[in-house]
C-alpha cells in the first residue's frame, strides 16, 4: 500500500510541477495565440520582409497615427503626418519626430499598439523605430523613421486602421546593458 | 493676473451647457430602478431586448423547476402520508432534459451573435475620441479638432465628507463632460495612463477596458439629445469610485458650433500663455493659486497637509524633492514618474498653475525653502532652453 | 499502508497526547476535519466582520466609516479570505471527514501530510491579516489582483500577500493529494467507483482540479512578485509584457476555481436530499457525468470574465458559447436533485432545509450567470453589483448553504448527540430571509448602473443599499445563532442519537459506523452489499 501510495504522490506531485511550468508557459503561448487572433492589437516585433506583390489599387486604407508619452518621460513625440491613405500591399514610409528636452541623455522604448485588433496581423513592418531601444541626447531630435505595408489579405469590411505608439523611459540599469551591447 | 486658459474654457462650456444640464435627469435617477434602461443607441436598445429575452427565459425555466419542486414539497411530503416510489433512472427523461435546454442555448445564442456581429461594425465613423484613462480622471482628445480635455468629478470633497448636502447628481457630474453629436457614428479609442480603467456609459451600452500602453475600440451612434452618465467600471485603485463620465449629446450643428468655439477658445488660450511667459509672479499670489491647484489636483493622493499616505503615496512635507533641487521638482511635477501613481502634469495644467503649485509645495508645511518658480522656469523644462 | 497502520498501532495504545499538543501533532483525519471546519468558521466569521465594514461604509451615500484605500483592503481581504479560508477548508474538512468513513477506510493515505496541509494554513492567514497593519496598508487591488494595479501601483505588502498565496496554495494542494491518493488506495474492497457516493466523487474531481490549477495561481502571483520587486516585465507593457494576460492567467485558473468551491457542494446535495425523500438519489450516473464535464468545460470558459478587455469577435463567441454549454450539465444536477424529491416521502428536517434552500438560490445564481454568459448583455452586467449579486448566489447561498446543510446532515454522526434543533431553525430561517434581503437587491442596483468595489455612490442608489446592509447586518448576526448551535454540540448537550441518525440515510457512515463515530473510522474493511 505504502508503495503504491507513494507512487501515485509522484505521479500527482509532476502534475502539481507541471502545471506550475504551464503558468509560465503561458506567457509564450498567450504571444502565439495573439499572432493568431491580434489580441491587443500587437505587431510584429521584429522586421518583415517585403517580397514585391500585387499591389491592390482598387483599394484604399487610412492607417492613423497616435502618439503619447508615458508618465516619467520627457520627450516631446509627433507623428510628422496624423494619418496616410495607402493600397493595400504598398510599401510606404512615414517618419516621426522625437525631441529630448532635457539637459541629459535619455533612452526610451515606443509600444505598438493597432486597433482594430485583427486589423494588426495585417499590418507589417519592414522597419520601425520601435523594434528597439532609442537614446537620445540632451537637447536632441530626431526623425525616426518607419516603413510598413498593408497586407492585401486584410478583410473586406476593414477601411482604416489606428497604430498607437506609447513612449517609454528606460529605466536607468537596463538602458546601461543595452549601451554596452549597441557600442 | 494670469488666467488659466483652461480655466476658462471650463467656465465657458459650463455656462454653454447651463441650460440643457437640467433638462430630462428624472428618469435615470429614480431610486428605485429596478431595470437596465433600454437606452439611446440602436445597440444599446437591441442589448436591452435581448437582456429582456434572457430574462424571460430564465424566469420560466425557473418556474418549471421550482414550480415542480414545491409540487413534490407540497404533495410528496411524509407528514401527509406519502410513501416513496422506487424509481432512481429514466434514460428517456434523462435525454430530455440534456437536449432541450441545449435547444433553448440554441436559442438564446442565435440573437446574442447577432447583436454581438452589430456591436463590431468597423465602418469608417464620422469622428474619433481618443479617451485616456488615468487615475481618477478622464481626458478626451477629439481627433483631427485641437480640442482635448481632462475630465475630472465636481462633487465637492465636502460633499463626500458628508459636511454639504449632496445633489443630485452626487458623484455623477465632472467639471467637463465629454460632448458628442447625435446621429453621428462616434468611434471611441481607448487607453490608460497608469492602471486599467474602464469607460462606461449604460445608455450606450458601451463599456470597453482602457489598458495601459495598448488601445481599445468602440463606438456609438446616439439618438437623443440630452446627457448621459456613467462610471468607471473597473478598480483602479483608491478613487475608482469617484472617477464618473457625463456625455452631453447635441444635434451635430449645435456640436459643430460648440467645437469650432472650443478650437478658437484653445488657440487664445495657448497664445496668452506664450504671451504671458515673461511675467513674474509674487509670492502671495504664487502660494494662493499653488494651494488651490493643490487641492483640486494634488490633495487626493498627497493629502490636503501634504503628509501622503504612508506606503502609497509620498509625503511632500519636508521631502527630498519639494526642498532640494528645483529642476528635478519641477521635472517630477510636469513629466511624472513612471511605474508609479505620479502623472506627468504638463498636459494637465498651464504653465502659471504648475509654477504656482511648485512654489506651493516648496513653501508650504514648513517646507519654507523661500523658492519662487515662475512659468517660464516650467517652460524651459518641458521645452528645453 | 505503512503510516496508517503505523498510526493504527499508535491509536491501539490509547495513547493521545492531550491539550494542544494533541492537535498540533494529530495525523487523524477526523482531528484534522475538526480544526479544518473550525479555522473555516473563524475565517467565516472574520470575512464576515469585513463585510459588515464594507455594508456599513455603503449603508448611506457619503463617506462616514473607512477612508477608499481601506475600503478597497476591505473587499480584498473579504475575498481572499472567503475563497480561501472559509469555503476551502470546509470543504478539505469536510473530506477529512467523511471520504475515510465513506469509502470504507480507517483514515487518510497521507496522516503526516494531512497533519502539514492543515498548520501551515493558520499562518497564510496570518501574514495576510497582519500586512492590513502594516504602513501602506495590506492588497487593496481586490481579490483578482489585476495587474498593474497589483504590481507597479500596489503598496510593499504585496510580497506579504504573494507568500501567503504560496502558502494558501500548497495546502490546497497538499490535501488534493491526500484526498486523490486515499480515494484511489484506501477503498474497501468491493467498493467500486461506480459505487462511491456521489461526495467522494465530486471531492475526487474538485481535487483533480485543485492539483491542475491552483499551481498555475502560484506561477501568477510569483510573476505578480517578480514583476514588483525584480525588475521583470510579464505584465508590464514598457519591457514588452501585457497586462491583459495578467487576467488570462488568472482566469485560467479562477474558473476552474469556481467549480472546486461548488462542486463538493454538488456531492453534499446529493447526499442529503435522497436522505430526506428516502428514495435513491435520481440519474446517479448522470451526476457523475455531469460533474466531470463541468470541470472539463471549466478549462476552455475563463475570458468569459474578460469580454470588456476587447477580444476579437470568433473569441467573444467561442466563450460565449462554452459558457452557455456549462448550464446543460449544471441543469441535468438540478433537475436530478428534483425527480429524486419526487415522488419521494419528503421530511423536512434542517440539512433538509439548507438543501432545499441551496437548490432554488443556486439556481437562482445559476441563472444569472447564464445571464452573464451571453457577451453582448455582460458589456451591461460586467463590473456591477449584477455580477455581485450572482456570485454571492452561487457561493454563500450555494456553497456556503451546502456547507451548513453538511454541518447540520453530519454533526451528530460526530459528537454522537442530536444538535439544538430549535436554535438551528431560528439559524436556518434567519439566514434565508437576511441572505436574500442582502443579495437580491444587488441586481437591481447592478442593473440600475452601479459598479462594484466602490466605497460611495450616488444617491440614485442608496435605498436599495439601506435594505442591502441591513440583510448583512442580520445575515451576520445570524451566524452567531450558528456559532451557539456549535459549541452547543461539541460539549455534547443534546439526545443521544443511534448510528443511523436520520430515517432515509444510507451509507457506510450510517449503516456501519456506531454515532459517535469511533476515532479510527474501519479497523478492517466493512462489507460492501
Amino acid at each position: 500500500m505504502a508503495a503504491a501510495n507513494n507512487a501515485l504522490v509522484a505521479k500527482l506531485v509532476c502534475i502539481v510541477l507541471g502545471m506550475f511550468g504551464f503558468g509560465f508557459a503561458l506567457v509564450p503561448l498567450y504571444d502565439v495565440f495573439c499572432d493568431l487572433t491580434g489580441i491587443n492589437g500587437k505587431t510584429n516585433r521584429e522586421a518583415a520582409v517585403y517580397r514585391t506583390q500585387d499591389v491592390d489599387s482598387n483599394r484604399t486604407v487610412r492607417v492613423e497615427f497616435i502618439t503619447r508619452v508615458n508618465a516619467g518621460m520627457s520627450w516631446q513625440f509627433e507623428p510628422v503626418s496624423p494619418s496616410v491613405t495607402v493600397h493595400p500591399g504598398e510599401l510606404t514610409r512615414v517618419e516621426f519626430k522625437v525631441h529630448n528636452p532635457q539637459a541629459e541623455g535619455v533612452w526610451g522604448q515606443a509600444v505598438p499598439s493597432v486597433s482594430p485588433g485583427t486589423a494588426a496581423l495585417y499590418l507589417n513592418k519592414t522597419e520601425c523605430f520601435c523594434f528597439e531601444q532609442q537614446h537620445l541626447l540632451a537637447g536632441e531630435s530626431l526623425t525616426m523613421p518607419m516603413q510598413f505595408y498593408v497586407d492585401p489579405q486584410l478583410p473586406e469590411d476593414i477601411h482604416f486602421l489606428t497604430l498607437q505608439y506609447t513612449l517609454y523611459k528606460v529605466a536607468g540599469d537596463t538602458a546601461a546593458t543595452n549601451l554596452e551591447r549597441r557600442f | 493676473m494670469i488666467v488659466s486658459w483652461r480655466m476658462v474654457v471650463g467656465s465657458l462650456s459650463w455656462s454653454l451647457l447651463a441650460s440643457t444640464v437640467m433638462a430630462d435627469e428624472k428618469s435615470s435617477n429614480d431610486p428605485y430602478r429596478l431595470n437596465l434602461s433600454p437606452g439611446v443607441t440602436d445597440i444599446s436598445g437591441q442589448v436591452y431586448d435581448l437582456h429582456m429575452l434572457m430574462f424571460g427565459i430564465c424566469v420560466v425555466i425557473a418556474a418549471l423547476v421550482f414550480g415542480a419542486m414545491f409540487i413534490a414539497i407540497w404533495r410528496h411530503r411524509k407528514s401527509r402520508g406519502a410513501q416513496a416510489a422506487h424509481f432512481h433512472e429514466n434514460v428517456k427523461v434523462e435525454i430530455a432534459w440534456t437536449v432541450i435546454p441545449f435547444i433553448i442555448l440554441i436559442v438564446m445564442a442565435v440573437p446574442a451573435a447577432r447583436t454581438l456581429i452589430a456591436m463590431e461594425d468597423t465602418s469608417e465613423p464620422d469622428l474619433t475620441i481618443l479617451i485616456t484613462g488615468s487615475q481618477w480622471k478622464w481626458h478626451y482628445r477629439y481627433m483631427d479638432r485641437e480640442v482635448e480635455y481632462y475630465s475630472r468629478l465636481a462633487s465637492q470633497p465636502e460633499q463626500i465628507a458628508n459636511k454639504l448636502s449632496k445633489g443630485a447628481n452626487y458623484l455623477l457630474e465632472v467639471d467637463r463632460p465629454l460632448v458628442l453629436p447625435t446621429d453621428k457614428k462616434v468611434r471611441f479609442l481607448m487607453t490608460s495612463d497608469d492602471v486599467i480603467h474602464s469607460w462606461w456609459v449604460p445608455a450606450f451600452a458601451v463599456k470597453k477596458d482602457a489598458n495601459p500602453g495598448f488601445i481599445n475600440e468602440a463606438w456609438t451612434k446616439i439618438n437623443q439629445p440630452g446627457i448621459y452618465r456613467g462610471q468607471c467600471a473597473e478598480l483602479c485603485g483608491k478613487d475608482h469610485g469617484f472617477m464618473p463620465i457625463v456625455v452631453i449629446a447635441k444635434a451635430p450643428d449645435e456640436y459643430e458650433r460648440w467645437i469650432s468655439q472650443q478650437e478658437a477658445i484653445a488657440r487664445e488660450a495657448k497664445a496668452e500663455e506664450q504671451r504671458l511667459l515673461s511675467m513674474n509672479m509674487g509670492m502671495d499670489e504664487l502660494m494662493k493659486k499653488g494651494e488651490a491647484v493643490y487641492q483640486s489636483t494634488c490633495a487626493a493622493c498627497h493629502m490636503p497637509t501634504g503628509t501622503g499616505l504612508p506606503g502609497v503615496f509620498p509625503a511632500l512635507k519636508g521631502s527630498k524633492i519639494t526642498t532640494q533641487d528645483q529642476a528635478a521638482h519641477i521635472d517630477i511635477v510636469v513629466h511624472g514618474k513612471s511605474g508609479t501613481a505620479m502623472q506627468a502634469f504638463g498636459k494637465q495644467l498651464s504653465l502659471a498653475e504648475l509654477a504656482a503649485v511648485i512654489t506651493y509645495e516648496r513653501n508650504a508645511w514648513g517646507n519654507n525653502t523661500g523658492d519662487m518658480v515662475q512659468a517660464k522656469d516650467v517652460n524651459a523644462v518641458i521645452n528645453g532652453n | 499502508m505503512s503510516e496508517a497502520t503505523e498510526h493504527l498501532d499508535h491509536a491501539h495504545s490509547h495513547h493521545h497526547p492531550s491539550g494542544i499538543k494533541r492537535w498540533l501533532y494529530t495525523t487523524n483525519h477526523k482531528d484534522i476535519g475538526t480544526l479544518y471546519l473550525w479555522f473555516a468558521f473563524i475565517m467565516f466569521l472574520t470575512g464576515g466582520a469585513m463585510a459588515m465594514v464594507i455594508r456599513a461604509e455603503l449603508f448611506q451615500p457619503g463617506l462616514q466609516i473607512v477612508e477608499p484605500n481601506f475600503f478597497n483592503q476591505m473587499t480584498t481581504v473579504h475575498g481572499l479570505i472567503m475563497v480561501f479560508g472559509a469555503v476551502m477548508p470546509a470543504f478539505t474538512g469536510l473530506a477529512n471527514w467523511l471520504v475515510p468513513m465513506m469509502i470504507g477506510a480507517p483514515d487518510m493515505a497521507l496522516p503526516r501530510m494531512n497533519n502539514w496541509s492543515f498548520w501551515i494554513l493558520p499562518f497564510a492567514f496570518l501574514i495576510l491579516l497582519s500586512s492590513l497593519f502594516l504602513e501602506g496598508g495590506g492588497p487593496a487591488f481586490g481579490w483578482t489582483f489585476y495587474a498593474p494595479l497589483s504590481t507597479q501601483y500596489s503598496a510593499d505588502s504585496t510580497a506579504l500577500f504573494v507568500f501567503s498565496v504560496h502558502i494558501m496554495g500548497a495546502s490546497s494542494i497538499m490535501g488534493a493529494i491526500n484526498v486523490i491518493v486515499t480515494i484511489f488506495n484506501m477503498r474497501a474492497p468491493g467498493m467500486t467507483w461506480m459505487k462511491l457516493p456521489l461526495f467522494v466523487w465530486t471531492w475526487l474531481i474538485t481535487a483533480f482540479l485543485l492539483i491542475a490549477v491552483m499551481p498555475v495561481l502560484a506561477g501568477a502571483v510569483t510573476m505578480v512578485l517578480t514583476d514588483k520587486f525584480f525588475g521583470t516585465s510579464f505584465f508590464n507593457a514598457a519591457g514588452g509584457g501585457d497586462p491583459v494576460m495578467f487576467q488570462h492567467i488568472f482566469w485560467f485558473f479562477g474558473h476552474p476555481e469556481v467549480y472546486i468551491m461548488i462542486l463538493p457542494a454538488f456531492g453534499i446535495i446529493s447526499q442529503i436530499v435522497p436522505t430526506f425523500s428516502r428514495k435513491k438519489l435520481f440519474g446517479y450516473a448522470s451526476m457523475v457525468y455531469a460533474t466531470a464535464s463541468i470541470a472539463l468545460l471549466s478549462f476552455i470558459v475563463w475570458a468569459h470574465h474578460m469580454f470588456t478587455t476587447g477580444m476579437p469577435l470568433v473569441g467573444e463567441m467561442f466563450f460565449m458559447f462554452a459558457t452557455m454549454l456549462i448550464s446543460v450539465p449544471t441543469g441535468v444536477k438540478v433537475f436530478n436533485w428534483v425527480a429524486t424529491m419526487w415522488r419521494g416521502s419528503l421530511s423536512f428536517e434542517v440539512p433538509m432545509l439548507f438543501a432545499i434552500a441551496f437548490i432554488v438560490l443556486f439556481t437562482i445564481g445559476g441563472l444569472s450567470g447564464l445571464m452573464l454568459a451571453i457577451t453582448p448583455v455582460d458589456f451591461q452586467y460586467h463590473d456591477t453589483y449584477f455580477v455581485v449579486a450572482h456570485f454571492h448566489y452561487v457561493l454563500v447561498t450555494g456553497a456556503v448553504f451546502s456547507i451548513m446543510a453538511a454541518v447540520y446532515y453530519w454533526l451528530p454522526k460526530w459528537t454522537g448527540h442530536m444538535f439544538d434543533v430549535t436554535l438551528a431553525k431560528w439559524h436556518f430561517w434567519c439566514s434565508l430571509i437576511s441572505v436574500n434581503v442582502l443579495f437580491f437587491p444587488m441586481h437591481f442596483v447592478g442593473l440600475a448602473g452601479m459598479p462594484r468595489r466602490i466605497p460611495d455612490y450616488a444617491l440614485q442608489f442608496a435605498d436599495f443599499n439601506k435594505w442591502i446592509s441591513i440583510g448583512g447586518f442580520a445575515f451576520g448576526l445570524s451566524q452567531l445563532i450558528f456559532l451557539a448551535v456549535l459549541i452547543k454540540a461539541c460539549r455534547k448537550q443534546g439526545v443521544p442519537v443511534d448510528d443511523r441518525v436520520w430515517e432515509g440515510a444510507e451509507g457506510l457512515e450510517w449503516q456501519e459506523l456506531p454515532s459517535p463515530a469511533p476515532y479510527h473510522s474501519f479497523e478492517t474493511p466493512p462489507v460492501i452489499k
